[in-house]
């Protein structure tokens, strides 16, 4: 299971072991919860437990993305093995992510 | 004399599976679980695995948001055929759904005919990316076929460490 985190002005998201269309349509229904309720700013994805993830992770990303970006928030990507960093890059998200290296 | 030739027969089928399940989300894992256990034998690398089990989750979830609309319907099926011809693997991923009107369009990278379902677009290119080749059949009201190959066994378990 995922789960969520207020810090300060982060909402920290620790995603679950994979992410696939039928975790992310939960995921992103709670994040966005979190950041309309808490007011949080930013966005932490932290991906420390998740062994797979296909191109809903991307959509989680992104829809996120798109709800805090207009009021200068910004997303991060932390905790990404080389598989998760590879599918980030090859959707060009470290345009928009930054992606933190452990 | 008696010369004797040894032979590949890359042609013969060696294994071969088809399973049909509903068009539910959760039966997204449930894909990825079969084929990663169909190929296993062939003692793919981590990387290979990953490969496979990410483009069959693309292909599966394609079936069930596009093909057949997200309605979670039981008897909407997907269909799942999977074969190895020695160390090739063919996976075909066919649904009885709408259809796609223009698959060229639908393939590009990050074209997607349902942003509000969040999705990103990059269904097809990951399949594209991960396996060796990809064909995709589709006509209107009729439904779509997608059929990967990937040859299993062509990385070397120290190349894949990075």
């Amino acid at each position: 299971m995922e789960d969520f985190k207020v810090i300060d002005n982060y909402l920290m998201i620790r995603l679950p072991d994979e992410i696939d269309h039928h975790k992310s349509v939960d995921i992103s229904a709670k994040a966005d919860r979190y950041i309309l309720s808490k007011k949080v700013g930013n966005v932490v994805f932290d991906f420390e437990r998740t062994t797979f993830m296909d191109s809903s992770g991307i959509g989680i990303i992104l829809g996120r993305y798109k709800k805090i970006s207009c009021f200068g928030g910004k997303v991060y990507a932390i905790n990404a093995d080389n598989r998760i960093r590879r599918i980030l890059l090859m959707s060009g998200l470290q345009n928009i992510v930054e992606i933190v290296k452990a | 004399m008696i010369e004797i030739i040894e032979k590949k027969d890359t042609e013969r089928i060696t294994n071969e599976m088809r399973i049909e399940f509903a068009a539910i989300s959760d039966n997204e894992s449930f894909a990825r679980m079969a084929i990663a256990a169909f190929i296993a034998p062939l003692n793919p690398t981590l990387e290979e695995l990953s490969d496979v089990k990410t483009a069959v989750s693309e292909a599966v979830t394609n079936a069930i948001i596009h093909g057949y609309e997200n309605r979670s319907r039981l008897d909407d099926r997907v269909y799942m055929k999977c074969r190895l011809q020695g160390d090739v693997l063919e996976v075909e991923v066919a649904d009885r759904g709408i259809g796609i009107d223009d698959i060229r369009m639908a393939m590009e990278p990050l074209y997607t005919s349902r942003p509000e379902l969040e999705r990103s677009g990059m269904g097809f290119a990951f399949m594209e990316a991960f396996m060796d080749n990809l064909e995709v059949q589709s006509e209107p009201d009729i439904g779509t076929s997608v059929k990967m190959y990937k040859k299993i066994g062509t990385s070397s378990w120290i190349d894949s460490e990075e």
